[in-house]
């Protein structure tokens, strides 16, 4: 996880002027980036259990790979599009069956990673194995690995940018895109699979849970204060960008903070900014919208998302 | 097999098959089932933090996925239910990986709280679980009718007077209730595969929710059991085991629900031309 060895390079005196550490800020603002572009469509088309779920299953793909000896990159990749395509499969049309959907592959998954870990403790013993799964893994960026992180992260990006339109028509009305010729399936698939692909490499990098916060938290913010979706996802992708450099700054000043003296967490710093932004939000807004029930509450955000900037 | 401890894991597992069975039924119904994955695992924290304490784990449990409850269902009220549960979520592992780094030697335990132990099972952990059980089985059995209705039916539910906030909010509450007396014994992430893949292969078996709810509890059991017994003898995980099995007794539900509309669709289609040859139109056949 990179925000282990980041927390490392955060108390040594050439923070600044370190290589993996210059790797490590780069690779880590693309993530925010990606995530919050993507996190924009996943919060307006109301996927946000897919988003985590596939961070986890990735996860899993990385044990897997580890245990079988090929680069973690590859099972991180294969897992996550393999449980999208697999969820889409099973996957009914209408939200509530896709959450089913994506909850049986997750505990399918989930079954899988408790045999995994326990066929590598088996071969290594290593205690902190659960952490991979919710912490993310211990993965170390290698330079080497770093042009094809950067490269599937902008292709996942893109692909979501190209599509914006489409797929903010089909997640707003289905049968009005449908009507104009758009393959709404076909969309969702695309979608989905870029999904795969951002938050796999978000959950190797910082971990499941920094993925999923990144994922959700700027993005939801975002639609809440940003007219149109190209402002939502410039400001989520500021906010994202953001969470991560204050996170990391933070956990350098934290190093002598009680209780133990060896700083806190990234993680911990990270999720909270980008949890206390979108709480914010509710402050600044005041009362105005009060109790909505869900289904209208969620046509508003795809009005808010949708209407012209 | 059935003696001393793993006559304990025989009753442990038993009561939580049974209590997974009913509250993941509910939380099928409800479409909540990032909300039965939230809980269960953002409530390790919990534990985490009691254990830094000194106290009992079930107390921070409980502690936290009461919390995690609350805060999912008082975010909902603002934005969408899977973004509240997304961000409470998020919020309680990253206080629990604070937690984890203030604590020294947490490691090891908090692997047995995401796997669970359920081969150490000890006696004086059975009581606890088996009233927990009672109490959740009797709050659900209780709210029944008015769940069912707001699960099925929000906006009929609402106008009888039934509010959905506060059934989204009970039924949390008693997710969180059940999660943190089974957590301790199958861990987190078998908590939720034994509260999805029975339940949603009950749901696509049946449309009557009586039915199906004992269905959903039967799958568990049988779940559940076949786990202990492979796992016992092979020595690979439960939760290995009980998640690939909630997904096998899925995918086996859908195509038994599948082949029954092609069959219903073909039946229904011969019976009306029949009646519609005698006496007119009749009535499409149950899934028709």
């Amino acid at each position: 996880m990179i925000v282990g060895h980041l927390l490392r390079y955060v108390f040594e005196p050439g923070f600044f002027g370190s290589g993996p550490v210059h790797v490590a800020f780069a690779v880590g603002t693309v993530i925010a980036i990606t995530s919050a572009v993507v996190g924009v469509f996943t919060v307006t088309r109301g996927q946000s259990f897919a988003g985590h779920a596939l961070g986890d299953i990735a996860t899993t793909g990385g044990s897997g790979a580890f245990l079988i000896g090929i680069n973690q990159f590859w099972g991180y990749l294969a897992f996550g599009m393999g449980a999208a395509a697999f969820m889409e499969m099973i996957g009914v049309q209408r939200r509530r069956g896709r959450d089913v959907a994506t909850g049986v592959v997750l505990g399918a998954a989930l079954g899988l990673a408790a045999l995994f870990l326990y066929l590598g403790t088996q071969q290594s013993s290593t205690t902190g194995a659960s952490f991979t799964i919710l912490f993310g893994s211990l993965f170390a960026i290698t330079p080497s690995t770093v042009p094809a992180l950067i490269t599937s992260a902008l292709l996942a990006l893109a692909t979501v940018v190209v599509l914006a339109r489409v797929l903010l028509l089909s997640s707003l009305s289905p049968d009005i895109a449908a009507a104009r010729g758009v393959p709404v399936r076909a969309v969702g698939v695309a979608f989905l699979m870029a999904l795969a692909v951002s938050v796999a490499l978000s959950a190797m990098i910082i971990g499941a849970v920094l993925s999923t916060a990144l994922l959700i938290g700027p993005a939801a913010t975002a639609l809440r204060v940003a007219k149109g979706p190209a402002r939502a996802a410039a400001t989520a992708a500021g906010i994202g960008v953001a969470a991560v450099w204050l996170g990391i700054v933070l956990a350098y000043d934290s190093f002598y903070w009680p209780p133990a003296g060896r700083g806190w967490p990234v993680s911990f710093f990270v999720v909270t900014l980008v949890v206390g932004g979108y709480l914010v939000t509710y402050l600044r807004r005041g009362e105005r919208r009060q109790a909505a029930p869900e289904s209208a509450d969620a046509g508003a955000d795809t009005e808010q998302a949708c209407s012209p900037a | 097999m059935f003696s001393g401890l793993m006559l304990n894991t025989w009753i442990a597992a038993t009561a939580v098959a049974v209590i997974a069975g009913v509250t993941g039924f509910f939380a099928v119904l409800r479409g909540s089932t990032f909300a039965a994955h939230a809980i269960p695992n953002g409530a390790f924290a919990g534990a985490a933090g009691a254990s830094l304490l000194g106290l009992n784990p079930f107390a921070g449990l409980a502690a936290f996925s009461v919390a995690g409850a609350l805060g999912i269902a008082g975010l909902s009220r603002r934005a969408r239910h899977d973004v509240a549960t997304a961000l409470t979520f998020v919020m309680m592992l990253a206080v629990g990986a604070l937690f984890v780094s203030w604590s020294t030697e947490y490691a090891q335990e908090a692997y047995s709280l995401l796997f669970g132990e359920v081969f150490g099972v000890s006696t004086g952990d059975v009581l606890p679980i088996l009233v927990l059980g009672v109490v959740s089985i009797v709050a659900i059995t209780v709210m029944f009718r008015p769940l069912m209705l707001s699960s099925a039916m929000p906006e009929v539910a609402e106008a009888r007077g039934i509010p959905a906030p506060r059934m989204d909010l009970a039924f949390l509450l008693v997710m969180a209730l059940a999660t943190s007396m089974t957590v301790p014994v199958v861990g987190a992430l078998l908590m939720f595969s034994l509260m999805i893949g029975p339940a949603a292969a009950a749901r696509s078996l049946t449309a009557r929710p009586g039915l199906a709810m004992t269905v959903s509890v039967a799958i568990a059991l049988i779940t559940v059991w076949t786990g202990i017994v492979v796992s016992y003898h092979t020595n690979w995980p439960l939760g290995f085991f009980v998640g690939v099995m909630g997904a096998a007794f899925y995918l086996l539900g859908r195509a038994y629900a599948a082949g029954r509309r092609h069959m219903a669709v073909r039946a229904s289609a011969a019976t009306s031309l029949v009646r519609g040859v005698l006496t007119g139109p009749g009535p499409g056949g149950e899934y028709g």
